[in-house]
């Protein structure tokens, strides 16, 4: 490796080992040094932060650790504490039912229960790929199984709603050699007219012949944070289907089908969620024909959707707006039609793209389903600013009472953000 | 540019066209917006035919090749594709568009699948092929193109000489009768280069009809049995490469050809 006297000419014929990083660069007083004591400015703000962090650390722990468990009143509470400032745990474990399944019968909560765990269930394969594929069967079957676990009733009627989803199907193979939209359209009105025309009468016929039924409970028997589960889970489930349509019309070059997407998603997010849910909640019934019973827990569901999907559709629309214009091409060039080329080629990365955006809707759904406290559904805030605060033994526990609200939807809302991030990994295989 | 000019063999005489027509445009105009790109084209070419375009930016041979498989809409004029008229109807254009293979300059690769799943979607989803065909022929194309051990592999780890070969196999899966290269090398390294007109060269000798936008003229002079030079939307001049090389007629052209070859 000599370099002749003062010659240009040079040739390496041994390359050179790679060698350790110097020693300064590692090391746990490197990293305090680098991090946080790198300049006289830095270490007072670190002493300060850290004197921030313990001050609130001090007041806050005792008074959670502090607290008592088991007493029937806040009465009770203070006699137990004697003049400490802590925490009053037992409003939790003693109004547990209430604030978690609201007025559900206590006997039957078995069923909800079950109904919480099977979603998990049905939930896996579609979170994890890796699961074997047939149990997407169990996810598909699973909303009418939740349905009649959670209300009760006969069998029979989930199971019509079901053969109206396969009636629907069986139209759509029919006629998708022809047209993907016209037999799309032509599946949706085949189940809906199944399901008005036919579901009642066929599921009591059949319930005559074999009742199959669970006690009934009525959707205002279902309260606390269940509400809040039900609604956030069948609004997110429902909504993302919903966006991606909205998105793609809202894409399309059809300028009908463009124009309704448009005026849809823009009057959804240019009105207040809350205005919706008192539309759902009090002025459907002025339009609605007289008699006609349609449950308000239905009612919300189809406003949260409908709200959330016309956010959905925005953040999808950054996604297709993302995507290179070769990708279509090269689907186009392939001769990939268009439902094809949208479902292999651009939906998977548009909504790739989108995960954040789109995670973020779901964690805000989730949240705002404790908007329904204010047009008096009993949802876990409902519960709490109604029967438990208002109660003579729990009156004034406000701090235990939202915490705990607090911490419920932080474990659920943590959870989903983290599955995200992780599938965001997962998925990352175009640029390494 | 990887093929010497000097040393470049005469059109090969073993490569036979044939006196069918695989594609037939008469009087093709395009517009975009009040500007006319493309006037009053006319071409027919024949079955194993390799047409080279070329000519400066902006004088429509691109827009010209990607209004064969209808990526660009013509206004006027009539194009005809192994046949087939080309129209609006969707079911046409699909038709034709799985007739015809294209290459872009950028690859185009779909970046969530494998190379093998690159390869198997078309066939799978337009032609209707069973999986385990499709990804045999998948296979087949992926050795023919010299990159069968990065099949599991995705496009995003993989050279831009590969990512272009597999586009070519991606292309070739859906046994089209023509080819359409636009710029295929203009988006590669020198080095990778060579690779992707050797797969081309090849493909040539195999009898594939193509029409090829590309400077690299080494390669006009050693596979085209016609080269097409286009000049503001227009067709000024086209012949046999080694006249069209050694002996150009149009003023225009020969300013082209001095100015690509200069150096």
């Amino acid at each position: 490796m000599s370099q002749g006297d003062h010659s240009v000419a040079f040739v390496r014929h041994d390359p050179l080992p790679p060698q350790a990083p110097p020693v300064s660069q590692a090391g746990v007083i490197g990293w305090l040094r680098t991090n946080l004591f790198s300049s006289i400015g830095n270490s007072i703000m670190t002493l300060i932060t850290l004197y921030v962090i313990y001050a609130l650390l001090a007041a806050i722990v005792p008074w959670i650790a502090n607290g008592v468990w088991d007493a029937s009143s806040i009465r009770e509470c203070r006699e137990q504490l004697q003049g400490v400032n802590a925490a009053c745990w037992a409003v939790i474990e003693e109004r547990w039912p209430q604030l978690v399944f609201g007025n559900y019968p206590p006997e039957h909560y078995g069923r909800a229960v079950l109904a919480f765990v099977l979603l998990f269930v049905a939930l896996a394969p579609v979170l994890y790929f890796g699961l074997p594929r047939k149990m997407l069967w169990f996810t598909g079957l699973y909303p009418f199984l939740a349905y009649w676990l959670i209300w009760g009733g006969t069998l029979w009627i989930p199971i019509m709603a079901l053969v109206g989803v396969v009636v629907g199907f069986v139209v759509f193979r029919l006629l998708e050699e022809k047209s993907f939209f016209g037999a799309m359209v032509a599946a949706l009105a085949a189940a809906l007219a199944f399901w008005i025309v036919l579901t009642a009468p066929l599921a009591e016929a059949l319930a005559g012949v074999l009742p199959l039924a669970l006690t009934p409970v009525a959707s205002r028997e279902i309260g606390g944070f269940m509400i809040n589960f039900i609604l956030g889970t069948s609004g997110i489930a429902l909504s993302l289907p919903l966006g991606i349509m909205l998105a793609l019309g809202r894409q399309s070059t059809l300028p009908i089908i463009k124009m309704i997407c448009v005026i849809f998603i823009e009057f959804v997010r240019g009105v207040p969620l809350i205005t919706l849910l008192f539309v759902a909640s009090v002025m459907l019934a002025y339009f609605l024909p007289p008699g006609t019973n349609f449950d308000l827990m239905l009612r919300v569901i189809i406003m949260v959707t409908l709200f959330a999907a016309a956010y959905m559709a925005e953040a999808i629309r950054g996604g297709l707006a993302a995507l290179p214009k070769g990708q279509y091409e090269a689907g186009d060039s392939l001769g990939l039609d268009y439902w094809q080329k949208m479902r292999l080629i651009v939906l998977p990365q548009a909504l790739k793209i989108s995960i954040p955006s789109i995670v973020n809707i779901a964690i805000g759904l989730f949240k705002d389903t404790t908007l329904v406290s204010i047009i008096s559904m009993f949802d876990v805030i409902g519960m709490i600013r109604g029967p438990i605060l208002s109660s003579t033994e729990w009156f004034g526990v406000y701090w235990e009472l939202l915490g705990f609200a607090g911490v419920l939807f932080f474990v659920f809302c943590y959870g989903i953000s983290q599955y995200s991030q992780w599938l965001e990994r997962k998925l990352a295989t175009d640029h390494r | 540019m990887s093929q010497p000019i000097d040393a470049a063999p005469a059109v090969p005489s073993h490569l036979e066209v044939s006196d069918e027509v695989a594609i037939e445009i008469s009087g093709m105009n395009k517009w975009y917006g009040q500007f006319h790109v493309l006037r009053d084209i006319d071409l027919t070419v024949y079955r194993g035919e390799r047409i080279v375009i070329c000519g400066p930016s902006g004088s429509g041979k691109s827009t010209l090749i990607r209004c064969i498989n209808a990526l660009e809409e013509h206004q006027a004029g009539k194009i005809t594709v192994d046949g087939t008229l080309l129209s609006s109807d969707l079911k046409n254009i699909d038709k034709i568009r799985s007739e015809v293979g294209m290459c872009f300059q950028h690859f185009n690769l779909f970046p969530h699948l494998t190379i093998l799943e690159n390869c198997t979607l078309a066939p799978i989803w337009v032609r209707k092929t069973p999986k385990r065909e499709a990804e045999a022929t998948a296979m087949h194309f992926l050795e023919k193109v010299k990159i069968p051990d990065q099949a599991n592999k995705y496009p995003g780890q993989l050279s831009g000489g590969q990512q272009q070969r597999v586009a070519i196999a991606r292309s070739l899966c859906m046994k089209p009768k023509i080819m359409l290269f636009d710029e295929p090398t203009s988006a590669l390294d020198p080095e990778m280069i060579k690779e992707v007109l050797d797969t081309m060269i090849e493909l040539a000798e195999d009898g594939m009809t193509m029409l090829c936008v590309t400077h690299e003229m080494g390669f006009a002079r050693q596979v085209a049995n016609r080269v097409i030079f286009m000049d503001a939307g227009q067709i000024v001049e086209q012949n046999e490469p080694e006249p069209f090389f050694n002996n150009p007629k149009s003023e225009r052209t020969k300013l082209f050809l001095s100015q690509i070859l200069g150096h």
